[in-house]
């Protein structure tokens, strides 16, 4: 799970992290409100969306008035803003962070992730602030620093300090700045289940005070049952709408730009078939992992889901019962392909399946079926692009 | 021979009196599996499935001599069951449940280091169908009159994928030594390498197939030692090349977010260090006799 800059801040400086001062707003008037009790000569207006790339996508601006900051928060509440992490769809603006705008010398990187190969958190911290991590890495390599956490015992300050030293150009009040920041970000990480914290740029104003300018987090989703107050800064309008409408069913779906519409069980089978389809030449509409359990309430749901898109030329179901079983799911399937404006493939494979592919038959409806999986893709892409396989 | 179970493998199921447990454990026993009992803290004493209940592992393992485990633990829990497996002296557990936060995961795996290397626990899954040593044993939740016996291991971080293969290889008349599923978690039990390294030692499996997918390191890892270590031929296939970046393909492991997460690179590692690729996931079974043909 996502959450806006603004949260991220606060979270974080509940850690003992320094922000910048800060108000979230919903509407241009409150934007020039929040301007006004910050006080100040410049204000940074922000658009808050799950994304990065804000700046270079016009969605970040410096604001020298009252005036120029209600016309900035104009221009972008209710927007659309893409920037290269979006798509091209982009994500929609509806809520604004407006901050008191300090000057400063310096911009610093600190990330903390979660290291797959090393299974350990994992610090990354360089000189090179402002830019992404992706980027510094390529033209930067021997200024990124890094330090893995020892789970047993957590971080410790000296490789904290490791870090600020390696950084260098730092005062000592800075270097113990840096280290307590560095360990309320670890805190935080591992406190709340983070899977991601970045500060980038973390920055060394004028006065030479340490101040994460900008702040990312996410979180592990299969930690949120025990993150009651984490799952509040949920904001599902950063999501498509199908892919919220799935979660609340149990159903894992991702919209894509295709045209056929995939209901599968099983998360590597459904990229599997999705990658089938391509290769027999046509586009998938979406990913969708119904479960192992597949019972007719869910395979419906799915129908629902894959049919909202309005894209979907032909539908390809692709079972492989293991618990369940084919004859099971295949009534789930004829209840809900009855009327159906597209065409259907179906393929059943596994535990009583003879039994399945019978019932599909019997059913009178006009649902192509496929034995193998090279088949149904084959039979699918034809059907999209109106052709009988 | 196979590799992690046979039929005498004596096998206790973590959270056997909860009915997905129950279920499951009914189609081991009927498959063969050597169950010989179960724990469900506050349950010690009933006898349940035939076989005996206990209150924590290490009174199972003291009365009945279990070497494995099947863990049907909910999320909040799995990591304690894991460790309590570990500290009672389990050689193997497997893991089905999906749904465990990864820190948990990355303290059960420090935790384990605290056991020398010859008797620490192996871990299987979270997040996987489980294991099956074809017409011998069976760990897990796969469907098991898929597979017929043979020589061809598993190992796969798909559940259904690991069916397709089974599926596409009985019907060319090839059988399973071992299928392991790995599962579809960001920080695994146990990885491909592990299970790659016993595929190589098992007389009775004279091929591999490992199926992967997008996002994290394992399989180039695997690949790169299956070059310096293998002498049996290993087909790889990677699901994935249509998924877009940065979004989560429902496995909570299942996504690209770094250099080498793609289908297509992983794909390719696998080509550059001589194992058989896969084309696609139809192919499968073909790709196996051709790697089969080469012995």
């Amino acid at each position: 799970m996502d959450i806006h800059e603004y949260q991220a801040k606060e979270l974080l400086a509940q850690h003992g992290v320094s922000i910048p001062r800060g108000k979230v707003v919903y509407s241009p008037d409150e934007a020039a409100h929040a301007a006004t009790s910050l006080g100040g000569e410049v204000w940074a207006v922000k658009a808050q969306i799950h994304a990065g790339g804000r700046g270079k996508a016009g969605g970040v601006k410096l604001c020298h008035s009252l005036a120029e900051v209600s016309k900035v928060a104009n221009g972008l509440l209710g927007n659309t803003l893409v920037t290269h992490q979006t798509g091209p769809e982009g994500k929609i603006v509806q809520r604004l962070y407006v901050e008191a705008a300090e000057p400063f010398d310096r911009e610093i990187y600190l990330g903390f992730v979660l290291d797959r190969k090393a299974q350990r958190i994992r610090l990354i911290a360089s000189a090179q602030g402002g830019m992404e991590i992706e980027e510094i890495v390529k033209s930067h390599p021997e200024a990124v620093l890094q330090v893995e956490v020892e789970p047993a015992v957590g971080l410790q300050p000296f490789q904290a300090r490791e870090l600020a030293f390696g950084l260098g150009r730092l005062t000592m009040k800075q270097v113990h700045q840096f280290v307590t920041l560095t360990m309320g970000c670890y805190r935080a990480f591992r406190d709340l289940d983070a899977t991601m914290v970045e500060i980038n740029p973390l920055v060394v104003t004028k006065e030479g005070r340490l101040v994460a300018l900008d702040a990312k987090m996410s979180f592990d989703d299969n930690a949120l049952f025990r993150r009651p107050d984490l799952h509040e800064m949920h904001d599902p309008a950063q999501e498509d709408p199908r892919e919220a409408q799935a979660h609340l069913h149990g159903l894992n779906y991702v919209g894509l730009s295709g045209d056929i519409g995939c209901i599968i069980n099983g998360a590597g089978l459904a990229m599997a078939t999705m990658d089938m389809i391509k290769y027999a030449g046509g586009e998938p509409a979406n990913f969708l992992d119904v479960g192992g359990g597949a019972s007719p309430e869910r395979v419906a749901e799915a129908f629902r889901l894959v049919l909202s898109d309005k894209n979907v030329k032909a539908i390809l179901v692709n079972i492989f019962a293991g618990i369940n079983r084919c004859d099971w799911v295949a009534e789930g399937v004829i209840q809900a392909a009855r009327g159906l404006g597209v065409p259907l493939v179906v393929r059943l494979a596994g535990t009583n399946v003879e039994a399945g592919q019978k019932i599909i038959r019997d059913s009178g409806l006009p649902i192509i079926s496929a034995d193998t999986l090279a088949e149904a893709a084959e039979r699918a892409v034809a059907a999209a692009h109106g052709k009988a396989a | 021979m196979s590799i992690l179970i046979d039929e005498k493998t004596k096998v206790i199921v973590q959270g056997i009196t909860g009915d997905k447990a129950t279920f499951h454990a009914t189609e081991m026993i009927h498959y063969g599996t050597n169950v010989v009992g179960g724990v469900t803290p506050g349950k010690g004493g009933l006898i349940h499935l035939d076989r005996p209940v206990f209150d924590t592992v290490r009174q199972a393992v003291e009365a009945t001599g279990a070497e494995a485990s099947l863990a049907f633990v909910p999320p909040p829990f799995a990591a304690d069951a894991l460790m309590e497996a570990a500290d009672a002296g389990l050689k193997l557990v497997c893991i089905i449940t999906d749904g465990i936060p990864a820190q948990d995961m990355m303290r059960v795996k420090r935790y384990l280091l605290r056991y020398p290397k010859e008797t620490r626990t192996m871990i299987v899954g979270p997040n996987c169908a489980g294991i099956i040593s074809a017409g011998r044993a069976m760990l897990g939740i796969m469907p098991g009159h898929i597979y017929t016996r043979g020589h061809v291991g598993i190992v796969s971080r798909s559940g259904t994928l690991g069916y397709e293969a089974a599926a596409q290889m009985t019907a060319l008349g090839i059988g399973v030594s071992t299928s392991v599923g790995i599962g579809g978690d960001p920080i695994n039990g146990s990885s491909f390498l592990d299970h790659m390294a016993l595929f190589e030692q098992d007389p009775e499996t004279h091929a591999v197939v490992m199926i992967g997918e997008i996002g994290g390191p394992q399989e180039a890892e695997a690949s790169q030692w299956i070059k310096e270590n293998m002498t049996k031929p290993v087909v790889g296939y990677v699901a994935g090349l249509t998924a877009p970046k940065g979004r989560r393909m429902g496995h909570a492991g299942a996504i690209i977010s770094a250099e080498g997460d793609t289908a297509g690179e992983k794909a390719e590692i696998m080509e550059s260090f001589g194992l058989f690729v896969a084309p696609s996931a139809a192919e499968l079974g073909s790709t196996v006799a051709q790697a089969l043909a080469t012995l």
